[in-house]
């Protein structure tokens, strides 16, 4: 009956301290998510470069691909699992995710309404960005 | 004899929960309270984010991005600090191990990326200011300079932390306390891999693109 469960640190790939020595598998876990990194670096570059992508659709596609490399590094190289011995780690995150999104959407939003309702048209526009 | 058979049918799903195994041990409440601190930093950088987004078309006759951003150099310095973040991964494993030389040689090549990193940056506002391209010139510049500045100031402050660090190993060893700031600097490291994630994406590739 000492077979206690750990709460898990993030950033931590040892759950208990039994075992503290780096075994192969623990280096193949940083290596895959350092392909996968690359992987996904390397498809933004292509994504930013391409002709073959309809060009509007392109910031969307390079959206995708920062979420998915974010997720990539909080697996692989922060180690914020989904295992009940994480639950606190990643309740944190989903708060934080939550006021990022509130901090940027909100900004993003509110100033394309100010910029729609209270600037003057394009040509006005223009001579008051040069002044 | 027959709650000895009982106990022993107990399947691993019904032991004690963790919040009824005792508190936790001090380096998870450590690491927790940094996530959060971690975290804090995150919704800051989002403040900078959103306001290098509202800012960006106001170049007011200035230079644009697409005139002044240089993919190579962008791509070199994200080699860097991703090449960085797999050998900082590889030091906690080496540290976790108390495996002294690896964990020197591990932090070494962590920190020589990091300066090639920074490097890298100065050279590009260095170049940038040299054209003109201030951060008193337009908004967008204001914002720019801002917010990859503000990254920028968080890798010097992980170089300085990652020095002070190898001077605690070596002078303290691999004592429990020190271990705990090795694994919280891991962390902050892995973080600011990803905030530079949506700056390359946001600011560099968005930036050229348009």
């Amino acid at each position: 009956m000492t077979d206690t469960r750990y709460d898990r640190a993030p950033g931590d790939a040892l759950p208990s301290a039994e075992l503290q020595s780096a075994t192969r598998s623990d280096i193949g876990i940083y290596t895959l998510g350092l392909a996968l990194a690359v992987i996904l670096t390397g498809t933004s570059f292509w994504v930013a470069n391409t002709s073959l992508i309809w060009p509007p659709g392109i910031p969307l596609g390079l959206a995708v691909l920062a979420i998915a490399q974010m997720g990539v590094h909080l697996v692989f190289f922060l180690h914020i699992t989904t295992g009940p011995d994480n639950t606190n780690n990643v309740l944190a995150l989903a708060f934080g995710v939550l006021i990022v999104f509130l901090v940027v959407a909100g900004s993003l939003w509110i100033m394309a309404n100010l910029h729609a309702n209270l600037m003057p048209g394009p040509e006005l526009m223009d001579l008051r960005m040069q002044h | 004899m027959n709650v000895a058979v009982t106990l022993d049918e107990i399947r691993q799903e019904t032991l004690p929960i963790t919040s009824e195994a005792g508190p936790a041990p001090k380096r998870i409440v450590v690491a927790y309270g940094f996530w959060v601190f971690l975290l804090s930093d995150i919704v800051m950088f989002s403040a900078l984010f959103a306001t290098y987004a509202v800012l960006v078309n106001a170049t007011a006759g200035g230079p644009t991005g697409a005139q002044l951003f240089n993919q190579k150099i962008v791509a070199i310095e994200t080699a860097c600090l991703l090449a960085s973040s797999y050998t900082c991964g590889l030091m906690s494993l080496a540290s976790g191990a108390q495996r002294v030389d690896r964990t020197y040689v591990l932090a070494l090549v962590t920190f020589a990326l990091g300066v090639a990193f920074l490097a890298l940056e100065l050279r590009e506002f260095v170049g940038m200011i040299a054209i003109g391209a201030t951060p008193q010139r337009s908004a967008f510049l204001s914002a720019f300079f801002t917010l990859v500045g503000c990254h920028g100031l968080h890798v010097t402050a992980g170089l300085v932390w990652l020095a002070v660090m190898m001077a605690q190993v070596a002078i303290r060893g691999f004592r429990p306390n020190v271990l705990r700031r090795l694994l919280c600097f891991a962390l902050f490291w892995h973080t600011l891999d990803i905030i530079w994630v949506w700056l390359f994406t946001v600011v560099y590739l968005m930036g050229v693109h348009s």
